[in-house]
């Protein structure tokens, strides 16, 4: 008969008494040691950048960001299984993080593209701009608000949109990039450079997985590529990213034994109806609460 | 759990469990945080990474097939452990430990 492995809670068992490890909850810096991305940095707008253009820049990021992060949200308690379930919500966690600080950047940059706030709101300009902007006035691209589809169509989107963010944001931390003088932005996009890396192998791993898996999960997953692949073109443009991008997908497509899709870009800019839904569901309680204090 | 583990059971199709150990910070070592299922040992790290790390606790991780492991059993509590009991004269608590030796 085998057992299972030793519980750590258990009184027998346990490596976490204070005999061992003492006192000191250091060791496992629970609630501390946390790191401010933009510690030290000057938040000044470099005299050489357009701080309109800039505003402008921000807020596309971040609102990408935002709607990538609401949409993996509404995967929670959804997932095919916990763990993923924990995965897609941290990498939604991540994203949030993105868009508050690149949205309470183009708020700095521009306090003319903060949307005025009902009388008494305490929100902060980040919420200003996510909760009480209409559709209009975002700029995110239309990949990332596509309604849901399986766990396959998720996979597929999630591979495009991060591996282009992550190929974008690899350069502004560069000079070679115009908005890298930026300070602000810089150090967001070295942040965010460690979570899209791990976001991209993420997606990369299970793209592969479900491509060479059940003629099942192989099937879904091209549905779910070639539902996603007309809203690439705009993707690309939008980050303005080159052959970089290339070399990451074909190689992930030559792995997983898929072609690389030739689908007509899909026409039209602005954004979709079911963009409208979203919004309203993810604006409803900061709406309907503006003095909330969250 | 064994069986559905090693996979042998024809009604299984969960993905075999794994143990999970995770080294902290300023641990001293890997300490068996929780369990999970993954399909292979790779995945069984990033799922790992995703569910046992979230709050800054790793900076490494072990995982190891549940059905991998041999655990000594309860029923034999007496005859493994209890000799070891009353051997005061094992355990090194006749020195007196510096101050400047933090774990010990």
């Amino acid at each position: 008969m085998s057992h299972s492995a030793p519980d750590p809670g258990h009184e027998d068992g346990t490596v976490y008494d204070e005999a061992l490890l003492g006192t000191d909850t250091s060791h496992w810096a629970f609630g501390t040691d946390f790191e401010d991305p933009l510690a030290g940095v000057d938040t000044t707008v470099p005299a050489e950048l357009d701080a309109g253009e800039l505003a402008a820049y921000c807020l596309a990021l971040g609102d990408d960001a935002l709607v990538m992060s609401h949409r993996l949200s509404e995967w929670c308690s959804n997932a095919p299984d916990l763990e993923d379930d924990i995965a897609l919500t941290n990498i939604a966690l991540d994203l949030l993080g993105q868009a508050r600080l690149l949205l309470a950047r183009a708020a700095a940059a521009d306090p003319t593209v903060v949307p005025a706030l009902p009388e008494g709101s305490p929100a902060p300009v980040e919420d200003a701009l996510a909760f009480f902007r209409e559709a209009a006035e975002f700029r995110n691209v239309r990949l990332v608000e596509l309604p849901n589809g399986d766990f396959a169509h998720t996979i597929a989107r999630l591979l495009l949109f991060v591996t282009v963010r992550l190929a974008a944001f690899e350069r502004l931390v560069t000079p070679a990039d115009p908005w890298g003088s930026d300070p602000v932005l810089a150090a967001i996009a070295a942040k965010g450079v460690k979570e899209l890396t791990y976001h991209r192998d993420y997606a990369g791993r299970w793209f592969l997985t479900l491509a060479q898996g059940t003629e099942e999960s192989r099937r879904r997953l091209l549905a779910g590529l070639a539902s996603v692949w007309p809203l690439h073109d705009e993707l690309r443009a939008a980050y303005d990213v080159g052959p970089e991008v290339d070399v990451v997908l074909d190689q992930v497509f030559a792995v997983s034994a898929v072609e690389r899709p030739e689908l007509a870009p899909m026409t039209g800019r602005g954004h979709t109806e079911a963009f409208s839904r979203m919004l309203a569901e993810m604006q409803v309680v900061a709406r309907a609460h503006p003095e909330g204090l969250w | 759990m064994s069986a559905r583990a090693s996979g042998a059971s024809p009604m299984s199709t969960e993905w075999p469990l794994y143990e999970v150990f995770v080294r902290g910070k300023r641990g001293l070592n890997h300490v068996h945080v929780g369990s999970l299922h993954a399909a292979d040992d790779e995945m069984a790290v990033r799922h790992a990474r995703d569910v046992y790390t979230r709050r800054n606790e790793g900076v490494s991780i072990w995982v190891v097939k549940a059905a991998d492991i041999t655990a000594s059993s309860p029923d034999e509590k007496d005859p493994l452990f209890a000799p070891a009991g009353d051997k005061v004269y094992r355990h090194p608590t006749f020195y007196t430990i510096p101050d400047d030796v933090p774990h010990m």
